[in-house]
């Protein structure tokens, strides 16, 4: 492959790749994002080509695997195009009926299509949809069209055409302005005006400077970032080659999870290829501008998410954030002017230059612009990647996207933000998301986790269970987060096992402030949000476990017990069976009985006692019951006449 | 592992001191834990004192200072995982493998790690023997999976 060395060269070569592509071959798409390569993508693939060939039809049917579709609860997802069948968690064996029904006689397969589960219709285009059809795919569409590691897949749906546009037309300073006036915000979480950031560091006096890509995305519950670089990697590259020309940066990083082994291979891909193509190293399109990028994998550590840590991480320390006295727009990397947005951010700028900044600006609300990218997870019928405008109300989100709350349980909270989030209460739905309209209610907006709860889902264990988190993860530079959250861990453990005590509260909201006020870095001032949002909205749960010490939600082990309804067993010895700890006693026709000393409290005898029989209950707050004699045990099965 | 493997990973990363998590996480990944005789290879090659090397080997959740076993069992216990259930299913492969996370059994057999979040948050809760993933565990399901391994 020769370098492109103008723009004219790259529309020359797009033709060409687009006049060799014949819009109405067959193509099989198929979803190959880490979930669905969970779910068994892999082997699919490989039957789907094994296929081809039975049936000579290697020629005819192109395959393409792409990045991640977003609907990871019905994965692996296959899309036939040009007519867009689309079909949902197929497994190998229904390759052979797609080839020949789909395929050849352009039938569809009914057994395969999505059902509507309101109202039990079968749906055969992807976007008709529920999950789909409400949502605003501006960055995250192309993910289901290309295959990552093509990059004439890319360049096939307008790829670099941005970068051409900034390099060829438009100043830095033109780029500058039209991000600046698009008031793109920074995705990562802290939602910092992007033009505002690159300014300063193009104003800096320092004439080496960088910039980054953020994509050590460490929230759990949140995977959006690592989607978008596994599946569509140049359109991060391309944002950050135009954020380089803007700021005159020469040099570039991705900072990237080691625990991404896929995102890892299609950008180091990517990054090869388009230095091959021309549209990295020098004289980029014949511009006179220079830029390379260079991955950085991180070894496993939250904090590195924070701007400051991630960047003494790159120069090879230990991730320890510092205080920004003067922020890292000014002095970054190897104390030079750095510009450090995540992945999502950065793949919103080719958007704002080819559609401009008034484009932009006409989704989302008036302090947020543009869509964002959430993931939808927990207790939600539709797990997955869900990109709205910005003012969505969280009841269409998780309502009519996401399909509420499976096996008929009630809406509880959802939880956003990430650890240093908050949960907001089913009274507050009707919220609008966007950065400042989720600080205000108590939680934030953080890279975009969303994870919904059910009833069953104990409020005071979200809390301990973040702040676990968050201590583990505290770098342990600074008191405040080092010995505050150890303290607020162990007193919210104590209260999840029933050992609150009376002024637990006062004490918790305290150490929640002293971090607050006082902690070095935004990990630590945010830590207490977790607890602080769900005493707001939920105090009643944190008394029941203190004052009676009963877990409402019938959640947290050591304040539950397990008991099967005398009246109600029928002696089928399911549970007696999958029991790992041998803890039911009991027979064919003899009523079980849950041995309360050596039950474990997995849960499994609940999870399988058969619901019509509904005999296992869960308690907590009174005493179990004694057992019934044993002569009463025995169950006498009514005698033939 | 031998020094001169070590070197190669070195030389590979143009022997800058700025490498060195690179480094690590390469001799990691080959030899999955950093024996101290690599470690002061390392240190010698790269002009970079041990105590910074041990400090960040010790500060990253990647690296392990001791041998691991021939099977990793990762249990994912990120947020949409945990309310699924997560906690009841490490209890339970606690239980049957016999230690904590960060363990490794005597026979070298199983290593047992909590991870924060695999991203198939569809699949909750998650358990990853060895890079796979087995989606959907309850814990009754995950002696069935473990037996499978030798």
């Amino acid at each position: 492959m020769s370098r492109i060395n103008s723009p004219a060269e790259l529309e020359e070569f797009r033709k060409g790749i687009l006049s060799k592509r014949d819009p109405n071959k067959p193509c099989i798409t198929l979803c190959s994002g880490s979930a669905c390569n969970a779910t068994g993508s892999g082997e699919v693939a490989a039957r789907i080509e094994e296929e081809l060939q039975k049936q000579g039809l290697s020629d005819e049917v192109d395959i393409r695997r792409t990045g991640c579709h977003g609907f990871c609860e019905r994965g692996p997802i296959i899309i036939n195009r040009p007519e867009e069948i689309s079909y949902f968690q197929i497994k190998p064996e229904d390759v052979p009926e797609i080839i020949s029904e789909t395929i050849k006689e352009k039938k569809v397969v009914e057994r395969l299509l999505y059902t509507d589960p309101d109202t039990n219709e079968k749906i055969i285009h992807e976007s008709e949809i529920p999950f789909y059809k409400h949502q605003k795919r501006l960055v995250f569409g192309s993910n289901g069209n290309i295959d990552p590691k093509s990059i004439d897949d890319y360049l096939a749906i307008d790829g670099y055409s941005a970068l051409a546009k900034a390099l060829s037309g438009m100043t830095s300073e033109d780029v500058l302005e039209e991000v600046k006036k698009s008031n793109l915000r920074g995705r990562g979480g802290g939602g910092f005006p992007a033009g505002r950031k690159w300014e300063g560091t193009r104003n800096a006096p320092d004439e080496i400077k960088y910039v980054i890509v953020n994509a050590d995305e460490g929230d759990p519950g949140a995977y959006m970032d690592r989607s978008l670089l596994e599946g569509n990697p140049h359109s991060i590259l391309e944002g950050l080659t135009i954020g380089a020309y803007a700021i005159g940066s020469h040099e570039g990083y991705i900072y990237v999870r080691q625990e991404y082994p896929l995102a890892v291979e299609n950008v180091n891909i990517a990054i090869k290829t388009a230095e091959e193509y021309g549209f990295l190293g020098k004289n980029i399109l014949g511009s006179g501008f220079d830029f390379k990028v260079i991955v950085h994998q991180g070894a496993g550590a939250f904090v590195c998410g924070e701007s400051t840590a991630l960047m003494t991480a790159l120069e090879g320390r230990v991730g320890e954030p510092r205080p920004k006295y003067i922020r890292s727009n000014i002095k970054g990397l190897w104390d030079k002017p750095s510009v450090l947005n995540n992945v999502e951010t950065w793949a919103n700028v080719p958007l704002i230059i080819n559609k401009g900044a008034d484009w932009f600006a006409q989704f989302g609300t008036e302090g947020s612009k543009g869509t964002k990218i959430f993931s939808l997870v927990g207790k939600i019928t539709n797990t997955g990647l869900v990109e709205v405008p910005m003012g969505t109300p969280l009841k269409d989100i998780i309502f009519k996207i996401g399909g509420g709350i499976p096996n008929g349980r009630k809406f509880k909270a959802v939880q956003t933000g990430g650890p240093s989030g908050g949960c907001i209460p089913e009274e507050l739905l009707d919220l609008e998301v966007g950065f400042d309209e989720l600080t205000k209610a108590g939680s934030m907006m953080g890279s975009g986790g969303m994870i919904v709860m059910d009833e069953d889902t104990c409020m005071v264990d979200v809390a301990r269970y973040f702040i676990d988190f968050l201590t583990d993860e505290s770098c342990g530079k600074c008191v405040p987060c080092r010995e505050g959250l150890r303290q607020m861990h162990k007193i919210l453990t104590n209260i999840t096992k029933g050992k609150g005590r009376e002024g637990d509260i006062e004490l918790l909201e305290e150490l929640a402030e002293t971090a607050k006020e006082a902690a070095l870095c935004a990990l630590g001032k945010s830590a207490p949000n977790p607890f602080l949002s769900t005493l707001r909205y939920f105090r009643d749960e944190y008394e029941a476990h203190i004052n009676e010490k009963r877990c409402p939600a019938l959640s947290c082990k050591e304040l539950i017990s397990f008991y099967i309804d005398p009246a109600k067993c029928k002696a089928c010895m399911i549970c007696l069976r999958k029991c790992p700890a041998e803890a039911i006693d009991g027979g064919k026709n003899k009523i079980h009985i849950v041995d309360q000393e050596k039950c474990t409290k997995c849960g499994t005898c609940f999870e399988v006692c058969p619901p019509r029989f509904g005999a296992v209950t869960k308690i907590s707050g009174e005493p179990v019951p004694s057992p019934i004699p044993e002569e009463e045990r025995i169950i006498r099965k009514r005698k033939k006449k | 592992m031998d020094n001169d493997r070590i070197d190669q990973i070195i030389d590979k990363h143009q022997g800058e001191a700025s490498s060195l998590i690179q480094v690590l996480l390469e001799i990691q990944s080959e030899n999955r834990w950093l024996p101290k005789k690599g470690l002061e290879r390392v240190s010698e090659k790269l002009q970079v004192p041990l105590t910074r090397i041990l400090h960040i080997a010790t500060f990253y959740k990647a690296f392990s200072l001791v041998p691991k076993g021939r099977h990793e069992v990762h249990i994912c216990v990120g947020t949409a995982c945990h309310v699924r259930g997560a906690t009841r299913v490490l209890d339970t492969v606690q239980d049957l493998i016999g230690i904590k996370p960060g363990e490794t059994d005597l026979e070298l057999k199983f290593s047992l790690e909590t991870v924060n979040c695999l991203g198939c948050c569809a699949l909750g809760p998650v358990m990853e023997i060895d890079g796979k993933t087995h989606g959907k565990m309850a814990p009754a399901e995950t002696a069935d999976v473990l037996k499978n391994y030798e």
